[in-house]
């Protein structure tokens, strides 16, 4: 059993789980501030009663993502510690500074958020949400900062005993990198939430009640997908993409299966990335696209991974490719998905095309897959270094921890994340049956004689 | 001068986590035998329901800060104690999950279910907190390179390879349970009223004595288990305000249930914590983790410490942040100050 696949399994199973709830907390955040801007402006009680739900929705997964993100914090020391005793110095300060910064503030304004809002202005109720909202938005940006820090190195340099230092402050939470996967990546969560709301709204209007609630949630779901799904694919996704072809090389091969450097570099739209023979079996080709994507001519060369030493290939190479293709195919589905309901709402067909309403129920679960494939995306194209050409994955993990230990608790989370997922499925489906009105008089008075 | 203040701000955060979280945890305990109605229940829910989530915060807020000044004894620490700790991540989603669907959720029969969790959870992570702390004072068999790797237990002796659980260790995790309990009917005396209040400031004066003898008895051990403990104390003889402190703290406490001033005795409660957590701090400085395989391989200050502008630029957004979030914190204990209310725990 081998140490460095159970802690690298460990650590992505875990992220990987718990970074299905901060995408739709931070998406959510965004869209309840828009639902308490409209209640403040109409005064409709309508949108106010729109917005508790979605914060009864949104306490349920924050407390999720709350608890599952702990472990990620412990994470870099229980099962990377070799990692983090180098690396400390930099990375610990960005991760610090989400506890210090974001962290406090989500926590004290969701408390007011949620239980305050007899005790607050109206006013103060629509600060208390825009203030969680930028918690959680700063809480994203400083995760990516880490990470981008790990993909493109920026602004160190190294004490005797090997630790790696911070030289500028401000070149650590500016880094280039950093800013197109923030960009990239927090729209990526607002597809999450828009999609999600507008599915609710389908579901409410598709199942004959709420209607007057499923117009509201269908609304500014639609609107904020049509304008995520846009901006994901252009400009966030082709800066970002650019970006890695320029300073990963190898990723940017292994996620587009190009063994072979070409000059015209075809697409593959998608294919099996064979390794034993260098070759995409059963590939569906778009000529020459790959360079144009990458390089904004037909004629550039796009570095294949024959130019690239064997040590330095991706170790999950097929794993990449479909990582980077499933996203990509289904952020294509998203932005088609979104302008044809867009279209729909604006010709005020949306709500009785009930083959459209079906096609945006259905869909809620694949921003999910698609966040997700992004992010194994990033993680697997940087391998095999754990910090970009200066330290290898396998140099990384906890050297103490055997392979067993790791095993053991790998399998106590994913028996506690399974009950979990479950126990989630089925709270956050009694919210939405249950629906935005207030329970009737006689419901409460029962309830409350218990 | 750098890594004194760091070693200060570390505590700082430590200190907070306890003091603060340390009351939702006591308030778990109390939830599993004191309360005896669905209103009471309700009560006791309703005090930390706001709160609770804002508190674990220092738990992240001092990791993360620890993790950058102090990136070896990070590691170190965090891999050598691997199983506890993933223990303790578990109860930590247990209890977390438990408190906020209990506040949020109406499930019926279920709630019994997560009344139990909840209290059972907090109970657990009580213990494990007071042992991890006896853990780090009894010190852990590092290896010269900073590393090592400790089993839940082996034959309960503190020695040279001792496991996280020994005799010494569970002393340390019962003074936490009943520092913690205590903390928490105190903070419980401030936010309820009616019957529930009155069995909580009867429940005080016991507390007080058990946790008295535990802690006088946790003293001697520490002392037989390492005798280096109080050479700091005598090299700086004005730091024996610590243990006297710890004494005037519990004198506080029942004088102030006694005279119904319960804020006064949760402020003498969170005065206790910072005494017994500083006094264990002072007592290893600048050994931030002794080790029982000689001193040669203790993790120090100085081994540890991340480089002076690292700590420097720390300090500046640090100050400022935590000087942010204080801001917040306290807007937020003054939004609910008083007697918590029973419409506001849930929606």
């Amino acid at each position: 059993m081998n140490a460095e696949l159970i802690h690298r399994l460990h650590f992505a199973f875990t992220v990987t789980f718990h970074y299905l709830f901060p995408q739709l907390t931070m998406g959510l955040a965004l869209l309840i501030v828009v639902l308490k801007t409209a209640a403040l402006k109409t005064g409709g009680e309508e949108w106010d009663r729109a917005a508790r739900f979605w914060g009864r929705i949104f306490a349920i997964n924050f407390v999720f993502g709350v608890v599952t993100g702990i472990p990620m914090e412990f994470e870099f020391g229980t099962n990377w510690a070799r990692f983090s005793a180098l690396s400390g110095g930099v990375i610990g300060q960005p991760l610090a500074m989400e506890g210090v910064f974001s962290f406090f503030l989500e926590s004290a304004f969701l408390g007011l958020f949620l239980y305050g809002e007899k005790r607050l202005s109206k006013r103060l109720h629509w600060f208390s949400a825009v203030m969680v909202f930028i918690g959680s938005w700063i809480s994203g940006f400083f995760i990516i900062v880490t990470d981008a820090w790990m993909q493109h190195p920026v602004s160190f340099d190294r004490l005797p005993n090997g630790q790696f230092q911070v030289l500028s402050f401000w070149q650590l939470l500016l880094n280039p990198w950093g800013l197109r996967q923030y960009a990239h990546n927090m729209t990526g969560a607002v597809i999450t939430g828009a999609f999600v709301m507008a599915a609710t709204g389908a579901f409410y209007i598709l199942d004959g009640r709420n209607q007057n609630y499923g117009r509201i949630f269908l609304k500014v779901g639609v609107i904020a997908g049509l304008i995520s799904t846009i901006l994901i694919i252009f400009p966030t996704g082709d800066m970002q993409g650019k970006f890695v072809a320029q300073n990963q090389p190898a990723a940017i091969a292994g996620m587009e299966g190009l063994f072979h450097s070409q000059t015209g570099a075809d697409l593959v739209l998608m294919g099996q990335p064979n390794e034993e023979t260098g070759q995409i079996d059963n590939p569906l080709v778009v000529n020459d696209a790959l360079s144009f994507l990458v390089y904004g001519t037909t004629k550039a060369e796009v570095k294949g991974l024959d130019q690239i030493p064997r040590d330095q290939w991706p170790t999950a190479l097929p794993l990449l490719y479909y990582a980077y293709h499933i996203m990509a195919g289904l952020g294509t589905w998203f932005v088609l998905l979104m302008a044809v309901s867009a279209f729909l709402l604006w010709r005020k067909q949306l709500f009785t095309a009930r083959w459209a309403l079906w096609a945006l129920l259905l869909s809620f679960p694949l921003p999910y897959i698609a966040n997700t494939a992004g992010w194994l995306t990033a993680e697997l194209g940087r391998q095999p270094w754990l910090i970009y050409g200066l330290m290898r994955t396998s140099e990384g993990f906890s050297s103490t921890v055997s392979a067993s230990n790791g095993l053991f608790t790998l399998l106590g989370f994913m028996g506690l994340y399974l009950l979990m997922g479950i126990l989630f499925t089925v709270l956050v489906y009694r919210e939405i049956s249950s629906g935005p009105e207030p329970k009737t008089i006689a419901a409460q008075a029962a309830h409350a004689g218990e | 001068m750098m890594g004194f203040i760091w070693f200060w701000l570390v505590a700082v955060m430590i200190v907070g986590y306890v003091v603060l979280d340390g009351f939702d945890l006591g308030v778990g305990v109390l939830h599993l035998f004191l309360v005896r109605s669905e209103s009471e229940r309700r009560a006791t829910m309703a005090s930390i329901g706001p709160v609770w989530d804002g508190n674990e915060v220092w738990l992240l807020a001092g990791g993360g800060t620890l993790y950058f000044a102090f990136p070896l004894l990070y590691a170190s620490a965090f891999s050598g104690f691997y199983l506890p700790l993933m223990i303790v991540l578990w109860l930590l989603i247990l209890r977390g999950v438990s408190v906020e669907l209990r506040n949020h959720t109406d499930l019926g029969m279920w709630t019994a279910l997560l009344d139990a969790l909840f209290g059972l959870a907090s109970t657990l992570l009580i213990i494990f907190f007071g042992a991890a702390l006896a853990n780090v004072v009894r010190g852990v068999p590092l290896q010269p390179d900073g590393y090592f790797f400790l089993p839940l237990w082996t034959n309960w002796q503190p020695g040279v390879s001792p496991g996280i659980l020994d005799w010494y260790t569970v002393i340390g995790g019962l003074v936490a349970l009943a520092a913690l309990t205590l903390h928490g009917a105190l903070w419980l005396t401030i936010k309820i009223s009616g019957d529930l209040l009155a069995r909580t400031r009867h429940m005080v004066t016991p507390l007080v004595l058990v946790l008295t003898a535990l802690t006088a008895v946790s003293l001697a051990a520490t002392i037989a288990v390492r005798p280096s403990s109080l050479n700091n104390y005598f090299a700086y003889p004005a730091t024996f305000i610590v243990p006297v402190g710890v004494v005037a703290a519990l004198i506080g406490i029942l004088f102030f249930n006694r005279a119904a001033q319960p804020v006064k005795a949760f402020l003498s409660s969170c005065l206790y914590l910072f005494f017994m957590l500083a006094g264990a701090c002072w007592s290893l400085y600048p050994t931030l983790l002794p080790a029982t395989t000689g001193t040669a391989n203790d993790i120090t200050l100085s081994r540890a410490i991340s480089g002076p502008h690292t700590l420097a630029v720390g300090l500046v957004w640090w100050s400022f942040g935590m000087a942010l979030a204080a801001c917040y914190i306290i807007f937020v204990y003054t939004r609910f100050h008083g007697k918590s209310d029973l419409d506001s725990a849930g929606h």
